[in-house]
């Protein structure tokens, strides 16, 4: 039988907050890959994004790394990882990327490591070593498929990172039934060339809950029960994370994506 | 019970199936309170969740056991919602206006200002329930009216499917629409392009009693309806995030939705429709 494709998901954002539809997009995502019968999902990645990518109402991500914490408290595959937001300054989705494919590598090569130091050196052959985890997980982008249209916006993305991120890693896009993301995918050669390795998962089950709305709610003093976990809106009550204030932080701003592309514009390609 | 700031408290009866509960239906709560406490002029002290009893006989309807119990894990996080299991531990079905006249009565008779000598029985003796087509019915005003001092307002809670629902020939009475509109109220969560207005307004009755009909907005696309929920479970999907988690818990370890249990009473007519049918066929315009 041939086995199964160990995977891991990456979702960047600005988690600001965190709400159950983040969350949600990891489940949908794992049920339709393990759906295929091609891979096994073995971990999922939060990684919020850094305080200097400059969006409006961004708060520190001290408090946003410590709500996705709690959030995630009751699920035994998704974490969440600072590194990110630990870097000097904003960084490109596809270094992140990198990063963790780096990382899991390591880690593999760490088990590895571990085994041959613990069995008798005759056994310990590369092929033993490499039927244990005959292959390095894959990691690939979790998004929603709007995703798929900001890679045409101007400046916003480098076109060799788009290439780096669908041919060496992948993405899984999930969409709300109705819409038709495949045309984004069709629109763009880059895209179409690398469609096999773009995963369109289709949420049936509505649940939009914005982050932006869950912000303005709380700061109109309105309820967010049950479109955030409990412990997150305990948080945010007891730190006072959202508020009028904290919503005109970085307005009017250029995000540090723009300014990156735009100051490296002639470096590219 | 003291009302210092002249507030018109309200309890919130959300009435249905339940099977299961999920977000959306506690989401209904927390929608309909903002709205109201954002009008200045009410005070929402009490929400009850009431699942329909057994004998409803609708499609894919498990025991009302379980859904009454994975109601109340859904609302222990909670400090105004609560459940309640008197309408589910009936033998026969219950109109939703008896629940409401039942309810009531118990908030009227909770409150030291009242004394029982007001209550009205929920089953007027000898009164039959008449259908009569095309006309309004004029509520009377001996029963035990909103007024009231010191019973807070028992409003309906509701999706705008189940206002809807009033127009579905045999579900419900138009009396018994009427009464409720016109003594309890309703507070109906929409979604933002929904058809509730002009279905209010081409309705005579509903127009009538419209300032007693509140529609709120929800402000999120929340689409977390039971059906597909119990469709994820049977798929071996994931609900995870959709209902509570003691919820996703509850029904995993007791296995309760299955291809079987959508099908319980698929051979079965639902039990207003088994009631009205029986009686008088004469036509009534909502």
């Amino acid at each position: 039988m041939k086995s199964r494709i160990p995977l891991v998901l990456l979702a960047c954002g600005s988690f600001n907050p965190i709400t159950n539809m983040h969350m949600r997009l990891f489940e949908l995502a794992r049920d339709h890959l393990h759906q295929t019968g091609r891979y096994r999902v073995i971990e999922g990645i939060i990684s919020p994004v850094n305080n200097n990518y400059g969006k409006k109402g961004l708060v520190s991500a001290r408090h946003r790394i410590a709500m996705a914490q709690l959030a995630l408290e009751t699920s035994d595959w998704i974490r969440v990882d600072p590194w990110e937001s630990e870097q000097e300054k904003w960084t490109e989705t596809v270094k992140v990327l990198r990063h963790h494919y780096n990382e899991s590598l390591r880690w593999l090569q760490f088990r590895k490591e571990l085994v041959r130091n613990n069995w008798p050196t005759e056994r310990t052959t590369e092929d033993f070593l490499s039927s244990l985890d005959p292959v390095s997980p894959e990691l690939k982008l979790l998004c929603g498929a709007d995703i798929l249209k900001t890679f045409s916006t101007p400046n916003l993305w480098k076109e060799e990172h788009i290439k780096e991120i669908v041919e060496k890693f992948g993405l899984v896009c999930i969409s709300r039934a109705g819409s038709d993301p495949v045309q984004y995918i069709s629109e763009s050669e880059l895209l179409t060339q690398f469609q096999h390795n773009i995963h369109l998962v289709t949420e049936q089950i509505q649940n939009e809950i914005s982050a932006t709305h869950i912000r303005h709610a709380l700061c109109k003093g309105l309820s967010v029960k049950y479109l955030i976990p409990d412990s997150v809106i305990s948080y945010i009550k007891h730190y006072n994370i959202y508020t009028e204030e904290s919503e005109g932080k970085n307005k009017g701003d250029l995000t540090s994506a723009y300014e990156s592309t735009q100051h490296n514009d002639k470096h590219t390609k | 019970m003291e009302n210092p700031d002249n507030k018109t408290q309200v309890v919130l009866l959300a009435c249905g199936s339940f099977n299961p509960i999920t977000n959306m239906h506690l989401r209904l709560f927390e929608l309909a309170k903002d709205y109201l406490h954002e009008t200045g002029k009410y005070n929402v002290i009490k929400g009850i969740i009431s699942p329909v009893g057994d004998a409803y006989k609708k499609k894919s309807l498990i025991s009302a056991n379980h859904r009454v119990t994975m109601a109340k894990l859904a609302t222990e996080s909670s400090d105004w919602v609560q459940v309640d299991d008197w309408e589910s531990s009936q033998n026969e079905w219950l109109e939703t206006l008896k629940v409401l006249r039942y309810h009531h009565q118990k908030l009227a008779s909770s409150n030291p200002a009242n004394s029982l000598q007001n209550a009205v029985p929920l089953i007027k003796p000898g009164r039959k329930r008449k259908q009569e087509a095309n006309r309004y019915i004029p509520v009377k005003k001996n029963q035990l009216s909103p007024e009231t001092k010191g019973v807070p307002q028992l409003k309906l809670l509701c999706g705008a499917d189940m206002l809807e629902s009033f127009g579905i020939p045999n579900l419900w009475k138009l009396e018994d629409i009427t009464e409720i509109v016109a003594n309890h109220g309703l507070i109906c969560i929409t979604r933002a392009g929904n058809n509730a207005q002009k279905f209010i307004y081409e309705s005579d009755t509903l127009w009538q009693h419209k300032n007693n009909i509140h529609l709120v907005e929800e402000w999120i696309t929340n689409d977390i309806s039971s059906t597909k929920i119990r469709r994820a479970l049977r798929r071996g999907q994931s609900v995870r995030y959709l209902v509570p988690d003691a919820v996703r818990a509850y029904i995993e370890k007791h296995n309760l939705y299955s291809p079987e249990s959508e099908d319980r009473n698929a051979e079965v007519i639902l039990a207003p429709l088994q009631k009205y049918a029986r009686g008088c066929k004469q036509e009534q315009t909502l």
